[in-house]
């Protein structure tokens, strides 16, 4: 069907001091800004008068934007003294327009100063981090204890959703891990091999890869991947359930959502994370070997050997010992911010995205701690 | 500003019936599962048509096949008289402005306020000014019967009604001739409901809306709507005023309006 639009328009015709203008057009969101500039034209083409006549018999389409409009011209020459009527209008157009009138403008709330605005946000985030601080202890307290409740009556524990978990962020994750550490040992006894060969020290690059990738890189990355990996599907997942009221159902069925959601995933990472971390170690070395082999020109024999002079059982213990820190850090991260989702899409993406960079952070600072605690009682 | 005198008293169109959405000979299935199978309905322009059926047998999916959300199998749509398979998509896209949707559960963007998102379609598609758009979803908020400053508020602070009357307002940010409501009383009080039922008669009649609404309710019908089709057997068996309904020999019809409770209800 063609559509001849007819752009909106008036018409005024003077009568003395009174005066009749014809709207006519379509006066619809169509039309939009020029519309708008057309009311805001039309008293001023009138000028002075004390009555004034809307006739809008020639308007051929009206929709709120019209009705709107209309009702905001009269209402500005009203309060310029001129007495105004809207005469002609069709049955549907005079009903448009009558919803309309009953409605009052909103008036928008001013902004605050934008110093203060800066003020109150950092003040906010000051409170915030120091909230987040003592929700993190008691919430690792409720799940120490819900660990607690769990080992006193183990038949009520849930093995299924631990298992579940297990093969998520154990299984699954095994092989990204893996291949991560094995192409960063690679890296490093490059690196290694290239600075030490200057010195003709070649053959220490075994001491440094064995005992970094022992101490402190396996662990790391597998930290951060896991991080990235099991954090955020974490918060995901109970940031989802908080949106939907389904943290809410298990409470009003007497379930504690920490004892069903959160230390099955807690367990299950304080169980996967050593494994992981024993994983990356092997790819890390075996990694290391191979480029020290075909880069570096040592022969397996060899780097194993030296491996073994050098690397006592104390290394390997480092990395294992921390794993299951790191395991409790993300994971408590984790929970607590899927806890803290409000109701938005929005809210959801936010809290996944603090989950990572809050338990990444946690985990550099808590493995300094270990470093600095470990070279004190030289171990 | 010279204007081009306008024709004379124009006919009111919005009285004479004419068929505004015309469905024919619609398959649409799933897999090796047909949900509807040969289905035909025409919708009047200016009516209120309530769209009724058993919970599975497809009623959403009848509404999604005509904002094509779903894929037809065969069959015809056509809507304002254009077909729209043979619709290029710039025509598509002016005929999407031209219907509003109201889905079930609201499907308010969480992430905005509620004036937000009356806004989101005339950023869209209208040149307006900023002052304009606010000043126009403020009124969409009291036209659907909220408070003002529920404009301020996130979908996830609203209750249910509130939900409903926001997607409402939403659904009417453009102005459009024809609005789709899925089950706009489901999850509401009866008094909620019955407001409901009002403020759509309301709008319906202030706006020249047609109105297609897909509900259970047997109050909405009865208060709310001008006809009524019905869906069972995967096509429409009976379409008609509620007594045509009522008078109707479907075994499914007859069980859903002289039902006990349709019984109670219409009496009363």
């Amino acid at each position: 069907m063609p559509q001849t639009i007819a752009s909106p328009g008036f018409e005024i015709r003077r009568d003395g001091e009174r005066a009749v203008i014809a709207l006519g057009g379509e006066w619809t969101l169509d039309h939009g800004r020029r519309l708008e500039s057309l009311a805001e034209q039309l008293p001023v083409s009138l000028g002075e008068v004390r009555r004034a006549v809307l006739d809008i018999s020639g308007i051929q389409r009206l929709d709120t934007l019209g009705a709107r409009l209309i009702d905001q011209l009269s209402h500005e020459l009203g309060s310029e003294g001129v007495s105004v009527e809207v005469t002609h209008a069709r049955r549907e157009h005079a009903t448009l327009l009558e919803a309309v009138r009953a409605r009052t403008a909103v008036v928008a709330r001013p902004p605050r100063p934008w110093l203060i605005e800066i003020l109150a946000d950092i003040g906010r985030t000051v409170v915030f981090a120091g909230q987040d601080l003592v929700r993190g202890v008691s919430f690792i307290g409720e799940v120490v204890i819900a660990i607690g409740r769990a080992l006193i009556r183990p038949q009520r524990f849930r093995w299924a959703a631990l298992i579940n978990q297990l093969e998520q962020i154990a299984f699954r994750g095994a092989p990204i891990i893996i291949l991560i550490t094995f192409l960063v040992g690679c890296i490093v006894a490059q690196q290694g091999i290239f600075q030490l060969r200057r010195f003709g020290a070649t053959a220490f690059v075994v001491d440094l890869v064995g005992i970094i990738t022992l101490r402190e890189l396996a662990l790391l990355l597998c930290a951060i991947m896991v991080a990235g990996r099991s954090g955020s599907a974490f918060t995901a997942e109970i940031g989802s359930m908080k949106m939907r009221e389904e943290i809410d159902a298990l409470r009003v069925m007497g379930l504690n959502p920490v004892d069903v959601l959160v230390v099955p995933r807690i367990l299950a990472l304080i169980i996967a994370m050593p494994i992981l971390t024993f994983l990356a170690s092997m790819a890390g070395l075996f990694g290391a070997g191979l480029t020290a082999w075909f880069y570096g020109g040592i022969a397996p024999e060899t780097f194993v050997a030296r491996l073994q002079s050098v690397i006592n059982y104390r290394h390997f213990s480092v990395g294992l010992i921390k794993a299951p820190f790191m395991a409790i850090v993300i994971g408590a991260i984790a929970c607590i911010e899927g806890m803290n989702v409000k109701g938005s899409a929005e809210s959801l993406g936010q809290q996944v995205t603090a989950s990572v960079v809050k338990a990444i952070f946690m985990v550099i600072v808590v493995d300094g701690l270990f470093a600095m605690f470990f070279a004190s009682i030289r171990f | 500003m010279p204007d081009a005198t306008p024709p004379l008293a124009a006919p009111d169109t919005a009285t004479l019936p004419k068929p505004i959405i015309q469905v024919r000979d619609l398959v649409v299935g799933f897999g090796d599962k047909i949900i509807l199978d040969g289905l035909s309905l025409d919708v009047m322009a200016g009516e209120i048509l309530g769209f009724v059926g058993g919970s599975g047998t497809g009623k959403s999916v009848l509404t999604r096949t005509i904002l094509g959300l779903i894929e037809k199998r065969a069959g015809h749509i056509s809507v304002f008289g254009q077909d729209l398979d043979e619709m290029p998509d710039a025509e598509r896209r002016k005929l999407e402005k031209r219907w509003g949707v109201m889905f079930q559960h609201g499907a308010l963007f969480s992430s905005l306020t509620v004036a937000q998102n009356i806004q989101v379609p005339m950023r869209e598609y209208l040149d307006l000014s900023p002052a304009m758009m606010n000043d126009l979803a403020a009124l969409k908020i009291q036209m659907v019967g909220l408070k003002s400053d529920a404009g301020e508020k996130y979908p996830s602070e609203l209750s249910g009604g509130m939900i409903k009357r926001a997607a409402l307002a939403r659904a009417l940010a453009l102005d459009p001739e024809i609005v789709f409501l899925d089950e706009p009383t489901s999850g509401l009080d009866p008094i909620g409901a019955a407001e409901f039922d009002i403020l759509i008669r309301t709008l319906q009649q202030t706006l020249g809306l047609t109105v297609f609404m897909v509900t259970h309710d047997l109050d909405s019908l009865a208060s709310a709507c001008d006809r009524i089709a019905a869906l069972a057997d995967r096509k429409v068996v009976a379409v008609g005023s509620l007594s045509e309904m009522v008078a109707s020999t479907h075994p499914w019809v007859k069980s859903y309006f002289r039902g006990e409770r349709a019984l109670a209800r219409l009496k009363g």
